[in-house]
């Protein structure tokens, strides 16, 4: 009896430990990631760079719960926008209509863009692959259309203007631009963390599971519908503190945040950087980003050439490009297994 | 003890089910057989939830689930193999194990913590080992051979230790020798695991050598039950299925 106890505690012990280590290692990359990018503007003193990666925290962020949909879940969302938007008007408006501290305007967004999501995915998720699509596609342009038609309220076309007040709280101004560009790096790591913890979890099994085989799940005792439900919503918040990145950094809220393109670029970003790792929409963003930035500087045309990228991506690597990245280690370790 | 009360179930104008009445005892092994299209594949979605029945009851220990939702059921202790092997096919071995372990505890939804859970270990490393499947846990699902996966398909049925297990076809699409292997070990199962199985299987060699107690199911009705004597002698069975070969060969 001892014997059997002893031999399962030693069978034990490794897993228990490789968990845990693998949760310090994500914490320990995400401290030296976010020390980096904190040390950042004491080295360049580049106005544009620290631009670009606000930009990339608010996208990143995005794109990265997306993929918590379509590539963990295999939902495929063409209305994953709305909750950027919803999350970029909520703020927006909260601070300037009831002037209340920033995190309590965060926290109210977030609590809001849960409720809705929740509504708007119990009726999204029971639906299969191309009418989930469709439909939160539908949504996402009713959101749209509530924007630009309820003027008195979001400022219709104009968009929220006159700017979006920001008070300090705890000694930190976000009418700083260093004090924002650091405050959206806090958000992007911690949300990347905390996404990257629901990847690894119990719970992100389950997803796995679901979008492999959700027949086969159900027969496991899994509710489906349920799980399906959850991450919508955890996705939602996720893209929600997009937006409010989003917010902050424009100091304002525009119709396009809720448009459909939005959606459509998210896909792209996933479609770039790719969907079987997690840090592929995070390399996806800066690539959409920086391609972007460079390509509308030498030509008008670069919806042309953002095509032929996507092309390439999707017809020629028929993957993303971490995706790509890794099969290849992937192959190259079964070759050395091999040998 | 399983039992099936006057369980029906109709598509337009086809009985699938026509008022099928069975019991299985606590740690029986029964083969189901029968045509093409006599219904026995519709007889095991309707006992794992998969299609709600018309009428009738499925009482597993007195309780009916009849009309109950596949993870109700399940939850119940009615667990279930698929024709064609139904697992998940970018999980490890060992993944696959380890999170129905955790949906069978109910930790399917945590968020908090890494998987996979420690107390998951135990019941997915003994049912991999089980089933042979050890030496292959960090392989890919979609990568094992046909006979694996057909055994993964049992194991994820197995590793939430039902009290009822229903096996569709395990020697579905497999040749002669692969055939005897896993019946051999479903049988296996059966003796160590001492849990009431019922599977589907089209071999009649497979069937009259290792099934205690044999189902015929024809145009979803009971045709006859018996031992493996009764049905080789049953002229309603000869007539409708087995055709003169298996008479000759008993007589």
């Amino acid at each position: 009896m001892t014997e059997l106890e002893a031999g399962r505690a030693q069978r034990l012990a490794p897993v228990r430990s490789g968990a845990a280590l693998q949760r310090y290692r994500d914490v320990l990359i995400a401290l030296i990631a976010f020390a980096v990018l904190a040390c950042l503007p004491l080295l360049s003193g580049s106005k544009a760079l620290l631009d670009f990666i606000i930009r990339c925290s608010a996208y990143g962020l995005f794109a990265t719960s997306l993929n918590l949909l379509v590539g963990y879940t295999g939902l495929t969302s063409f209305g994953h926008g709305m909750f950027f938007g919803l999350g970029a008007y909520s703020f927006g408006l909260i601070m300037q209509r009831l002037g209340v501290p920033i995190p309590v305007a965060f926290v109210a967004t977030l609590a809001i863009t849960a409720v809705v999501a929740a509504v708007i995915g119990a009726i999204c998720v029971r639906l299969k692959e191309i009418y989930f699509a469709f439909v939160t596609l539908a949504f996402q342009m009713l959101i749209h259309s509530m924007i630009l038609s309820w003027a008195s309220f979001t400022g219709g076309d104009q968009g929220l203007r006159g700017g979006i007040p920001r008070p300090v709280f705890l000694g930190i101004d976000l009418a700083n631009h260093v004090h924002l560009y650091v405050a959206s790096c806090a958000l992007l790591i911690l949300g990347l963390l905390a996404m990257r913890q629901i990847a690894q979890s119990p719970f992100g099994y389950t997803l796995r599971m679901v979008r492999d085989n959700a027949a086969r799940a159900s027969f496991l005792g899994i509710d489906v519908w349920r799980a399906k439900l959850t991450v919508f919503v955890l996705a939602a918040l996720f893209a929600s503190m997009g937006g409010m990145v989003m917010a902050l950094f424009v100091s304002g809220a525009y119709p396009e945040f809720a448009y459909w393109t939005i959606s459509g670029e998210g896909i792209f970003i996933n479609m770039l950087g790719g969907v079987s790792t997690f840090l592929g929409p995070m390399v996806g963003t800066v690539l959409l980003l920086l391609l972007n930035d460079t390509v509308t500087r030498f030509t008008e045309y670069h919806g042309i050439v953002l095509g032929v990228v996507i092309l390439f991506f999707a017809l020629g690597l028929r993957k993303g490009l971490l995706d790509f990245v890794a099969e290849w280690f992937a192959h190259r370790r079964d070759a050395g297994e091999g040998r | 003890m399983l039992e099936i009360r006057n369980l029906a179930k109709s598509f337009g104008g086809v009985k699938a089910t026509n008022d099928v009445t069975l019991d299985f005892p606590d740690g029986s092994l029964t083969a189901v057989i029968g045509p093409n299209g006599a219904g026995k594949s519709t007889f095991f979605n309707l006992i794992t939830g998969a299609l709600k029945p018309d009428s009738g009851q499925v009482l597993l220990d007195g309780v009916d689930l009849a009309g109950r939702s596949p993870p109700e059921i399940v939850r119940h202790g009615i667990g279930r193999a698929f024709q064609v092997a139904s697992i998940f096919k970018s999980l490890t071995v060992q993944e696959t194990m380890l999170a129905a372990v955790s949906a069978d505890q109910r930790s399917s939804a945590v968020l908090h913590k890494r998987f996979p859970l420690p107390e998951t270990r135990d019941r997915a490393e003994h049912v991999m080992e089980l089933l042979g499947l050890a030496g292959k846990r960090n392989r890919t699902a979609a990568t094992l051979s046909h006979g694996d996966q057909k055994l993964l398909d049992i194991a994820l049925a197995l590793v939430l230790e039902p009290k009822v297990l229903l096996l569709d076809e395990p020697t579905a699409g497999m040749g002669p020798e692969e055939r005897w292997r896993m019946i051999d070990k479903v049988r296996e199962l059966w003796e160590t695991q001492k849990i009431t199985v019922v599977f589907i299987e089209h071999d009649m060699d497979i069937v009259f050598k290792i099934a205690p107690k044999i189902v015929v199911l024809c145009y979803g009705r009971i045709l006859a039950t018996g031992t493996p004597d009764e049905i080789r002698n049953n002229s309603a069975v000869i007539d409708a299925y087995l055709g003169t070969e298996h008479a000759g060969a008993a007589a």
